[in-house]
């Protein structure tokens, strides 16, 4: 495997064996890359919705840790099976519909906030030389990434709207609310990177940052501030604790899932932890070096996929724990801190970044 | 109070069209929403008819009465003993001080003095059951202000107290534990010891609240200059306990009028000036500290000796009434008694706490975010079994 990711060897053996039968049955190459990049999705579909289970079952346990009891410990050992058996159960229930909701806008809902929330994924580069990178490497990956993941908040406004319920409305009123003022801040944290690596791609910006952790962004002092408004209005992007206001549990009951039982919960449930996951994935990407081993070319042949794993899951890690320790704010105390802190912070420090280039 | 206003107690259907409909501006509408009876925060079922414009409250109207269950009409039909069980049901996270307050009518009726150990374990009894009840208070709103762990916090200290009740009572909510003329049984072995054990230990957990929601910026910012009110209207509306000291007012029944052995006890009465969340929160916080301190002089100076009085098997008082007060986590907390010279009270009343803070609402969140209603609502620490009886 010299010189080649564990993920690209698997994928180029494979190609190479479907190739030689193929080849023999008469079917021209291109059916076979379509059907490459098919279990290529597949495949990475398969790693979110487990991953997503996985994060489900973290979240319970590290919650648990940190509120000094055990969390699930009843479905397999330490509850590992706890996730699945909820899912089950939420497969089973009854689909509830408010008898004045908009049945259209109420099924359509969390079916876009899922599908938004799958459509991140497919422009994370996974390894360094699987082909393609990414499931999808395109020139514009971080543009587009940007467009799909404020596609979300269509879906909660639709939900929110179709339920015909008050306080859905309002947290749908909310998400747009909090979405559009801190998809800004997040937008010139993102550009500062673009500027350093000279690329939108998620691909290109990884292999920027090759060579040991000294060449990561976050070793950059001056992407410090990048960071840090990366992981804030990330975490609220995902709606999550201090900036879980849509759906703050204790002022507008559930918010925009109020209305929403069984499996249409279920998607919305699933979808947040994607987008969890997404965010762990995408910082990583962005300021940790991506696929890249922390060693650099001293690196012992751990596959990249595992490296930028690590860094995911240590991104969410550090969100779960937020999460269960800080308040809420207001959602006039957001939309300050969004607009008065995070936009100009954002905007110094693309010009800082700018003069850092420069002087380089 | 707004000079023809609306019926407030009035639910039928006319009554909140009139809330409904009121034309602003640009020909929007204002928006009415039910808070409750079924909401997570608050407090059972309490219900606030909000009319929002945006998401400011424009106007808050509660309804109450979904738990009411005649507390005061029972006592007309149950013996004086009889009743001591239901005094705990009402404010069910304040079951000793009810019983305190129920047979200390009983008693000023019967003109009954009880021993000094019997005073002493009531006092022990009462103040543990103020931290208890302060800790839901914090719980509670640290889970409304989305500190989850708190909550659990909150519980995992109540529970060394509930196990406490538990060891001297056999319960752990609803004790029937205190009786006319004393206590049910002296405290049991270990009691002592276990409580002296929690009272090592409960300060060093205080810095963890102080740490983890006290001291925190976010929740800070939630509670500070929000839901303020001043002492005029806090006197005017009768609010008593944290309420009312969050005003700046050192008024404690503990202090002002004491019952039972409080004046033996050196404690301070916290007290706050700015009559905000903020303010109340503070005051409750350092009300679990005083506690902690009344307690442990109560087990350094508590005596040997009788815990009952000699009382007769049948209670038939004398013709007469009784007001009792005690100060509850909530504020102050009154037994009234009339009795005909019969084995049952000819009429019986509970001022309760939370009653007189709860009106305050109406003025309190007048203009806020809705999101604030949910700190006034767990500042103001409410329970509707009080509330409705």
């Amino acid at each position: 495997m010299n010189g080649q990711s564990l993920l690209g060897y698997l994928a180029d053996s494979l190609r190479g064996w479907a190739l030689g039968f193929t080849g023999a049955w008469g079917i021209p190459p291109i059916v076979v890359g379509m059907v490459g990049w098919i279990v290529t999705c597949v495949a990475v579909l398969t790693l979110i919705l487990l991953s997503a289970l996985v994060g489900i079952y973290l979240e319970r346990k590290i919650a648990g840790y940190i509120q000094s009891r055990l969390g699930p410990m009843v479905v397999g050992p330490k509850g590992i099976f706890q996730t699945a058996m909820d899912a089950l159960k939420l497969l089973t229930k009854e689909d509830i519909v408010p008898v004045d909701a908009d049945r259209i806008l109420h099924t359509l809902g969390p079916v876009i906030f899922f599908m938004a929330g799958l459509m991140v994924f497919i422009v994370i580069p996974w390894d360094f030389d699987t082909i393609p990178a990414s499931a999808l490497d395109t020139n514009i990956g971080l543009l587009y990434l940007v467009a799909v993941s404020s596609l979300g908040v269509i879906g909660l406004v639709m939900a929110g709207w179709g339920s015909n319920n008050k306080w859905s409305l309002l947290g749908a009123l909310r998400s747009a609310a909090q979405s559009i003022s801190y998809e800004i801040p997040m937008l010139l944290s993102i550009l500062c990177v673009v500027m350093c690596a000279g690329s939108m791609s998620l691909a290109e910006i990884s292999r920027a940052q090759a060579g040991g952790v000294g060449h990561w962004y976050i070793a950059q002092w001056y992407l410090w501030v990048p960071a840090i408004i990366y992981l804030v209005t990330a975490t609220a992007e995902v709606n999550r604790t201090p900036f879980d206001l849509p759906d703050a549990e204790s002022e507008l009951v559930a918010g925009y899932h109020t209305e929403y039982s069984g499996m249409k919960f279920a998607l919305f449930f699933l979808a947040e932890y994607m987008n969890v996951l997404a965010v762990g994935l995408v910082g990583a990407t962005l300021f940790l070096g991506g696929y890249n081993s922390p060693l650099g070319p001293a690196d012992p042949g751990i596959p990249g996929v595992i490296w930028l794993l690590i860094k995911a899951w240590a991104i969410i890690c550090f969100l779960m724990w937020v999460r269960w320790t800080l308040p809420r704010l207001r959602i006039d105390q957001l939309m300050a801190f969004g607009w008065k802190l995070l936009i100009p912070a954002g905007f110094v420090s693309i010009f800082v970044t700018a003069g850092m280039i420069l002087v380089r | 109070m707004d000079a023809g206003a609306t019926p407030r107690y009035d639910m039928t259907e006319a009554a909140l069209n009139e809330y409904e409909h009121i034309p602003t501006d640009e020909g929007a509408e204002e928006l009415l929403i039910n808070m409750g009876p079924q909401h997570p925060s608050t407090r059972g079922v309490l219900r606030l008819v909000l009319t929002l414009d945006g998401e400011r409250v424009q106007k808050c109207v509660p309804h109450i009465g979904y738990l009411h269950s005649s507390m005061e009409k029972i006592a007309e039909r149950k013996t004086y003993k009889q009743y001591v069980p239901y005094a705990d049901r009402f404010d069910y996270l304040n079951a000793m001080g009810n019983e305190l307050c129920y047979v200390t009518a009983v008693e000023e009726l019967l003109g009954i003095e009880v021993p000094p150990r019997g005073q002493f374990i009531r006092v022990i009894m009462a103040e543990m059951q103020r931290i208890a009840s302060h800790l839901i208070y914090m719980a509670a709103i640290g889970i409304d202000t989305g500190a989850t762990t708190v909550f659990l916090y909150g519980l995992r200290e109540r529970e060394l107290l509930l196990n406490l009740f538990e060891l001297a009572s056999g319960q752990r909510l609803l004790y029937h534990y205190l009786r006319i003329g004393g206590a049910r049984n002296d405290l049991p072995g270990g009691f002592v010891e276990g409580l002296a054990k929690f009272l090592d230990l409960f300060p060093s957990r205080m810095k963890e609240y102080d740490a983890i929601l006290t001291g925190n910026r976010i929740f800070r910012s939630r509670l500070e200059g929000v839901g303020a009110i001043s002492l005029e209207d806090a006197r005017s509306y009768a609010c008593t306990g944290p309420v009312l000291r969050a005003c700046g007012v050192p008024y404690d029944v503990r202090k002002v009028a004491p019952y039972s052995v409080y004046d033996q006890f050196e404690f301070d009465v916290p007290t706050q000036d700015k009559g905000d969340c903020m303010s109340r929160h503070l005051v409750r916080m350092a009300e679990m500290r005083q506690s902690v301190r009344i307690l442990r002089q109560a087990l350094e100076k508590l005596p040997e000796g009788e815990v009952n009085a000699k009382v007769p098997r049948i209670i038939k008082p004398p013709p007469g009434e009784a007001y009792a007060r005690v100060e509850s986590p909530r504020g102050e907390l009154a037994c009234w008694l009339i009795s005909d010279g019969g084995d049952k009270p000819y009429r019986m009343h509970w001022r309760a706490p939370s009653f007189y803070n709860l009106q305050a609402i109406e003025h309190i969140a007048r203009g806020i975010w809705v999101a604030d209603m949910v700190p006034v609502i767990a500042t103001l620490d409410i329970i509707l079994g009080d509330i409705d009886r």
